[in-house]
């Protein structure tokens, strides 16, 4: 093999490895990053480890809102319809947030079945409806995602 | 009247992209002058087209012509008439014809300043990006036509998104497509040297200022919406690796890389077919961008499906253009694009280094945000991927590029020793450490993050300024701009480094309820809810909250956060609240009102130190790359370029 042969081929062996290992290294952090969406009614069915983040979607059902007096918790259920769960939050909530409006949730059950709200989400548009939600209200019985 | 006109406008300026996308062309091939000479004119006419077309629905939105669709949907009487203005980009039809108009620009200042480049090559060019105005005003005239009448017309339009009508908003779209469609010009010039064959290090010099140019615009589009995002979302947060940031910063990161082998190639003619293939990807990811974020796809795949007209076209159109520059890619690059070869220790490695992390960057970036529409395509379930993936990847993956950045300048094109280049560095890598640690211990921001971002920081910017004296000392005639642009912009990512460090390790952050007379203390600032009040604004009312300000008893500030609430929409918003500093900001938003009776509010209130820094690295960036395209050496020489022009016309088409 001549000097030069060999040089180019450290070099592509080196290449490969680098995105070997680039390629990698993302995916684990893909995999571990990966917030699955679960509607309100899959949450028995699902194979998720507990202590697994993911994001719950659904309606906040009317009348369900209630506010701790002397803080920033706050309790509300989504539901899809067919199922609801009930969602602990302490914190600020965005300025959609309303009764039977679309909303996410990203957090864990906990061992009582209260979904541990970390971060809320509403879009910023009075009538867009996050397209997770609304497959999800469609499959639990909702035509074209409404409640009626 | 003026819908129809427009119409006819911007099918004038198809007319005019279809013929300057194939005659010019043919000349190039046959070698007729005149032929290729109306490039210019056609290019001329295709921009006033443009303008007239824009002007058009520009005067449709100022005088509330709500027959038009486009205008009833996003726009209202209520509106001031700059926000009518810009409402005009507000959407999904009225932005692609921003960006058929600026494309028509790019296009003119091409034309204009590119006279003495070979006539065949400037003639190819403009006919490369003549194609793609093609594709685009077919897509808008076909898919999206931003004239279409709605007959009878609505009294009153809807709302313009309470969230874009900012002056932050009305300068954002503009700067980020200057930039995008910018990357067409090296696109067009790419395209041009494959077909025409040239000898490879020419045609490079010649696209290096639009290139960069073109990355400017971008840098500072991507910025101010950082910053329209921290101010206007009421987060307080700067970037969040949505799928419509990553869209945009995708381009940046293989622009970035682009700038960076075209200078390779331009000065030692190595790795040519790796910047035609930059210029290609740039462009492409630009126009995956621009589709993503406008049609609704990356929000929901479900968009696509709504609009299978609109879907098949914008695939169509980027497998036409991708597709097709890349099949030619194949065919011509490796006949006509042999690299020189260099050293392992050299600049070419070093630069070749950061195409490769830049590269891999967006590779990471865009898998991360095309995974989810991936896994919903397939039917496998609903998944979103989290910031703290692009966010440890990144890092990851630019701690390599920070640490070595600084040896490029040092660095010797073909070959050279690393303690050359290592030595002289080793001043300025000991009192970034050394000042880093002090740094921190005067702002008590014990961290690992503050601390590596501190020597990280400051090893660019000390490291770029050891270049500029040393090259000072030696050099008769001072810096070229483009070293004092090059330096500038190295010295900028230590900036931005720092203030995201600072940001990411020493914010404070409280969620708190208040009612009127009540503080609460963060950090030795006072923040005192004095009282909330009722206010009035064209559009819209607002519950403003009064804050005060004190630290150790003195008033530094009073501050007045808004929440509104929109009339014609109904949509509530929140104003922040902004003591902007260089060291830092304090920030509140107003949450909501938890109690009527005794007016109890949830507040966020913010203190985000050096975030300041974030958008002035970004800026410093910027005006380096301005500052570098404007050098004198890549002005052209009337006359012999000229001559030139001649000869090489006449041998590209054998």
């Amino acid at each position: 093999m001549t000097p030069r042969r060999r040089k180019r081929l450290t070099a592509v062996a080196l290449l490969v490895l680098g995105v070997g290992t680039a390629a990698a290294i993302t995916m684990t952090a893909l995999q571990d990053n990966m917030l699955y969406f679960i509607a309100p009614s899959d949450i028995q069915t699902s194979e998720l480890p507990p202590e697994r983040n993911f994001r719950l979607g659904g309606l906040v059902e009317a009348g369900s809102i209630q506010r701790d007096p002397n803080s920033l918790a706050v309790v509300f259920t989504v539901t899809d319809g067919a199922h609801s769960v009930p969602v602990t939050y302490a914190g600020i909530l965005p300025d959609l947030f309303r009764e039977g409006q679309g909303v996410i949730a990203q957090g864990r059950l906990d061992e009582n079945g209260m979904f541990q709200a970390r971060e809320v989400l509403a879009r910023h548009d009075e009538t867009y409806m996050p397209p997770e939600v609304a497959s999800a209200l469609e499959r639990a019985g909702a035509p074209h995602g409404v409640l009626e | 009247m003026i819908a129809e006109l427009g119409q006819v406008f911007l099918s004038l300026a198809l007319i005019l992209a279809l013929v300057l996308s194939t005659v010019p062309l043919y000349g190039a091939y046959k070698n007729r002058p005149a032929l290729m000479a109306m490039a210019h004119t056609l290019v001329i006419g295709h921009f006033v087209f443009a303008l007239a077309a824009y002007t058009a629905l520009s005067i449709a939105f100022f005088n509330h012509d709500f027959t038009v669709t486009y205008v009833a949907t996003n726009s209202n009487l209520l509106l001031p008439w700059y926000y009518r203005l810009s409402a005009v980009w507000g959407g999904h039809e009225g932005s692609l014809l921003l960006w058929i108009l600026m494309l028509a620009g790019w296009m003119l200042l091409v034309s204009l300043l590119s006279r003495s480049l070979p006539r065949a090559f400037i003639a190819r060019v403009l006919a490369v990006m003549g194609m793609i105005s093609v594709g685009f005003l077919l897509f808008t005239l076909l898919t999206s036509n931003p004239f279409d009448r709605l007959i009878p017309g609505p009294l009153d339009g809807q709302d313009l998104n309470p969230l874009l009508q900012d002056p932050g908003m009305i300068f954002h779209p503009p700067l980020l497509y200057m930039g995008y469609v910018g990357f067409a010009v090296a696109f067009g010039f790419a395209i041009a040297g494959l077909l025409g064959g040239r000898v490879e290090s020419q045609w490079v010099k010649w696209s290096r200022p639009w290139t960069l140019m073109a990355w400017a615009f971008l840098t500072v589009g991507i910025a101010l919406g950082s910053w329209w995002a921290y101010y206007e979302l009421g987060w307080g947060g700067w970037w969040f690796w949505d799928p419509v940031e990553n869209a945009s910063f995708i381009p940046w990161l293989i622009g970035t890389a682009l700038i960076h082998s075209q200078a390779v190639t331009e000065k030692r003619g190595a790795f040519p077919a790796w910047t035609v293939l930059l210029a290609i990807a740039a462009f492409s990811m630009s126009l995956l961008g621009t589709f993503l974020v406008r049609s609704g796809v990356l929000t929901s795949v479900h968009a696509f499906a709504n609009d299978p007209e609109r879907g098949m076209f914008i695939l169509g159109f980027m497998i036409v253009v991708t597709g097709g520059a890349l099949v030619l890619y194949a065919l011509r690059a490796p006949r006509i694009m042999t690299g020189k070869g260099f050293d392992f220790m050299s600049r070419e490695t070093l630069l070749l280094l950061n195409n490769v992390f830049f590269a891999v960057s967006a590779a990471m970036v865009l898998l991360g945000t095309l995974y989810p529409l991936i896994i919903d395509m397939m039917g496998w379930g609903q998944i979103s991927v989290g910031p703290p993936y692009f966010g440890a990847m990144f890092v990851l993956l630019m701690t390599p590029i920070v640490v070595l950045m600084p040896l490029g300048p040092f660095s010797r094109w073909g070959k050279d020793q690393l303690l050359r280049v290592v030595y002289p560095l080793l001043g300025s890598l000991a009192l970034s450490l050394v000042a880093a640690l002090i740094i921190v211990a005067l702002l008590d921001a014990w961290s690992a993050r503050a601390i590596t971002g501190w020597m990280g920081g400051l090893w660019l910017i000390l490291g770029s300024l050891h270049y500029l004296f040393d090259r000072k000392k030696t050099s008769r005639f001072g810096l070229p701009r483009h070293q004092l642009g090059m330096i500038m912009a190295h010295a900028g990512v230590g900036v931005f480094i720092i203030g995201v460090a600072m940001v990411e390790s020493a914010t404070y952050e409280r969620d708190v309820r208040l009612t009127p007379s009540e503080s609460v203390s963060i950090a030795g600032y006072e923040f005192t809810l004095q009282e909330v009040v009722s206010v009035k604004g064209q559009n819209w009312i607002a519950d403003e909250a009064r804050f005060a300000i004190t630290k150790d008893g003195e008033l530094v500030q009073e501050m007045a956060p808004q929440k509104r609430l929109y009339h014609r929409s109904g949509q509530t918003m929140t104003q922040v609240a902004l003591r902007p500093g260089v060291f830092k900001d304090l920030y509140i938003a107003m949450g909501e009102e938890l109690d009527a009776q005794s007016n109890a509010w949830s507040i966020r209130i913010h203190i985000k130190p050096f975030i300041r820094w974030i958008w002035g690295g970004a800026l410093l960036l910027a005006l380096g790359a301005t500052l570098a395209a404007t050098d004198r050496r890549y002005r052209l020489k009337q006359k012999q370029s000229a001559s030139d022009g001649l000869s090489t016309s006449a041998a590209s088409i054998t």
